[in-house]
């Protein structure tokens, strides 16, 4: 805490370390002032207040005193430290001093005038020992049950919390609910710097702890009922609030993990940060999908949150290994982590808070939720639970994957706990029941900011997993299963005659070549030998005649010597 | 009625073996007008009840309070009767006496109370 002296416009506050309540008191609860903590019986009252004062001593280096008028001391140190918390360790340190201030009608009697100075005595001792800069008060309205009159009580109070603010110290005050208001003996008429309501409502078995700031005197603050928890972790606060639509967005492209799926889509994958929904029947792989998908993402070294509602993270695993996706070794690698847990075990805002915290700690790449349709309620409950959820995974730039079962009645309403229309991308499975056989199709219903194709794909549940078919489509609609089968078989028959025709055509003109350059061969060797007859005889006529003309000029030269 | 359960004088007192015997502590704050009544409320009451089997601690918290927390102390002023058994806390200026016997267990419990 830094009261903070340069900051005129904003009131000093203490912060109180306790995840999420800084956030809806916008910086803790007011310096120097007390605060009023009420609800009724087993609401956290104490382990708020003790809290406030634990993470002041360890966090803020703030001591403080615990001025408990119920639970004695050493049970106070006993029951926190199942939290972890050492009380006894900063009592030792000088941290924290715990005083148990016993109110026993009894042995009490009254004989006339009196004040609470010994109570003034007593905290302004401890504050002074170790330096207190916080005072818890649990919870003073004890007093009005050891004390007949009243009035002296209220006027009592009123100096003690005139006292508190004077010394500067950041006080919690916690009272009991009353009836009409907020604490039985009204100390909300004292306390009225800062208020917060705690509550813990059981609606249809289902309990929901919620807290609200009812007031905060001079400070702005979250106005709604916040859930909280209170765990091995201790108490923590969670501001579901809807975040709105401004929200970053990412152009970046991740692939499904199933190479046919994300060749429908033109940018070969889905935008960071959308919401996908898978609708279908029971039976039609969403889960199958789904795994696909974290298996995909894990392979990309991104964190995946799982929050399942109807299998367990072993179950998944094992169905996952058959068709060849290793989901154990994501779990081990501490990329992928499952929170398994039944919808009726908590309330709806239980669940979101439980998820608010886990995405808190666990911070995901990617969050699938299987099954939406798991969680029952007013429908108007689930669809604000869902769509704040989807705010807030969408706010943190967090993929993520929805799984709907559909059945014949939310098919006929059209409830998809009116969710379909938030998602960026819809992808429905869908099951056709022909020929005796069950096959299944899916489509993109719609995938915002990228063209996609819109064409129905059988898929096929392979070991080596899901298998996208590119469904055949004829006159008798679609055809898919054995029925795509035969018909492809039918046209790989006719393929195949086509394919024999054109080679008995080939063969067939070969043959032709063939005897017609045999032919021409012929013809030719024919000519070959005309021509050599033709060329011997004209050799043989041209030595006749050389050797005539030579018998003719023996003749003559014969003739002229007998001459 | 203030002569039911008379008392009589006993030999002087030992807190070891008297059973009668009153340890008291008065807790005051300071020298207020409360205080100074509850003192002297005191005085006359132990003079005239028991005489001699008391003994009275006035404890100032002012200057020591660290000596609230022991007894549980809240209201000022409050008178402690250590013993006998069981501890009393008589607060207020003791200025009703009727209410101071019946703490101290010199009379018994008035019912219209």
């Amino acid at each position: 805490m830094s009261p903070d002296a340069t900051n005129l416009g904003t009131l000093p506050k203490a912060p109180t370390g306790i995840a999420g309540l800084d956030d809806v008191t916008l910086g803790g609860l007011p310096t120097g002032r007390p605060t009023l903590v009420c609800g009724a019986a087993g609401c956290g009252k104490t382990l708020l207040a003790m809290t406030f004062l634990v993470n002041g001593a360890t966090q803020f280096n703030e001591p403080g005193v615990f001025m408990s008028f119920e639970e004695r001391a050493a049970d106070l140190t006993a029951n926190f430290a199942s939290l972890g918390y050492n009380l006894d360790g900063l009592v030792a340190e000088g941290k924290l001093a715990i005083d148990h201030v016993r109110v026993e009608r009894s042995e009490i009697e009254e004989t006339g005038e009196y004040d609470l100075e010994g109570l003034f005595v007593r905290l302004g001792y401890a504050v002074d020992r170790i330096g207190a800069r916080r005072v818890v008060l649990d919870t003073i309205e004890s007093l009005f049950s050891g004390f007949t009159d009243p009035s002296i009580l209220r006027a009592e109070l009123r100096r003690l919390f005139g006292w508190i603010k004077d010394r500067g110290l950041t006080a919690v005050i916690t009272g009991e609910r009353g009836d009409g208001q907020l604490t039985r003996q009204g100390l909300e008429e004292y306390v009225s710097d800062c208020v917060i309501v705690l509550d813990n409502r059981v609606e249809q078995q289902i309990t929901t702890r919620r807290l609200r700031v009812v007031k905060y005197r001079g400070s702005a603050h979250g106005t709604n009922e916040y859930p909280f928890l209170i765990d091995g972790q201790g108490l923590s606060v969670l501001p579901v609030t809807s975040s709105g639509l401004l929200r970053p967005v990412s152009n970046e492209i991740i692939p499904s993990g199933i190479p046919g799926l994300d060749a429908m889509l033109r940018t070969g994958g889905f935008y960071r940060g959308s919401s996908i929904l898978l609708s279908g029947v029971a039976g039609t792989g969403k889960t199958t999908i789904g795994s696909h998908f974290v298996d995909a993402a894990c392979a990309r070294g991104e964190r995946c949150l799982c929050f399942v509602f109807e299998e367990g993270a072993e179950e998944i695993c094992r169905n996952a290994l058959s068709i060849g996706l290793d989901l154990r070794k994501r779990v081990e690698s501490g990329l992928l982590r499952f929170e398994a847990s039944r919808p009726s075990l908590f309330g709806l805002e239980m669940h979101l808070a439980r998820m608010h915290r886990d995405l808190d700690s666990f911070k995901p790449d990617m969050v699938v939720l299987d099954p939406i349709s798991a969680f029952r309620g007013p429908p108007s409950e689930v669809h604000a639970t869902l769509l704040r959820m989807l705010d807030l995974l969408k706010s943190r730039g967090i993929t993520s994957l929805f799984t709907s079962l559909r059945t014949e009645a939310t098919e006929a309403e059209g409830t998809d706990h009116g969710l379909s229309s938030l998602m960026d991308v819809w992808i429905k499975l869908l099951d056709i029941e022909a020929n005796g056989e069950r096959n299944r199709i899916l489509y993109l219903v719609k995938s915002r900011g990228m063209s996609h194709s819109n064409q129905v794909r059988e898929y096929r549940v392979t070991d080596s997993g899901i298998e996208l078919i590119e469904a055949y489509i004829g006159s008798e609609g679609v055809l898919t299963g054995t029925a795509r089968l035969t018909q492809e078989a039918r046209e790989r028959a006719a393929a195949t005659r086509r394919l024999q025709e054109v080679e008995r055509r080939r063969r067939e003109i070969a043959r032709r070549r063939n005897i017609l350059e045999r032919q021409i061969e012929e013809l030719r060797a024919n000519l070959e030998v005309e021509e050599e007859e033709a060329r011997k005889l004209l050799t043989e006529e041209e030595a006749h005649e050389t050797t005539l003309s030579a018998d003719r000029a023996a003749v003559a030269a014969r003739r002229g010597a007998a001459e | 009625m203030t002569h039911d359960q008379p008392r009589p004088e006993p030999p002087l007192a030992d807190p070891d073996t008297d059973p009668g015997y009153y340890q008291l502590r008065l807790y005051v704050a300071g020298q207020t007008v409360k205080s100074l009544a509850a003192m002297a409320n005191l005085r006359k009451i132990c003079e005239e009840h028991l005489a001699g089997h008391f003994e009275v601690m006035v404890i100032d918290l002012v200057e020591n309070p660290q000596l609230a927390a022991g007894d549980q102390i809240l209201a000022i002023p409050t008178l402690v009767r250590r013993l006998p058994t069981p501890l009393k806390r008589i607060i207020g200026d003791l200025s009703n006496t009727e209410r101071v016997l019946v703490g101290l267990d010199l009379r018994p419990k008035d019912t219209s109370r």
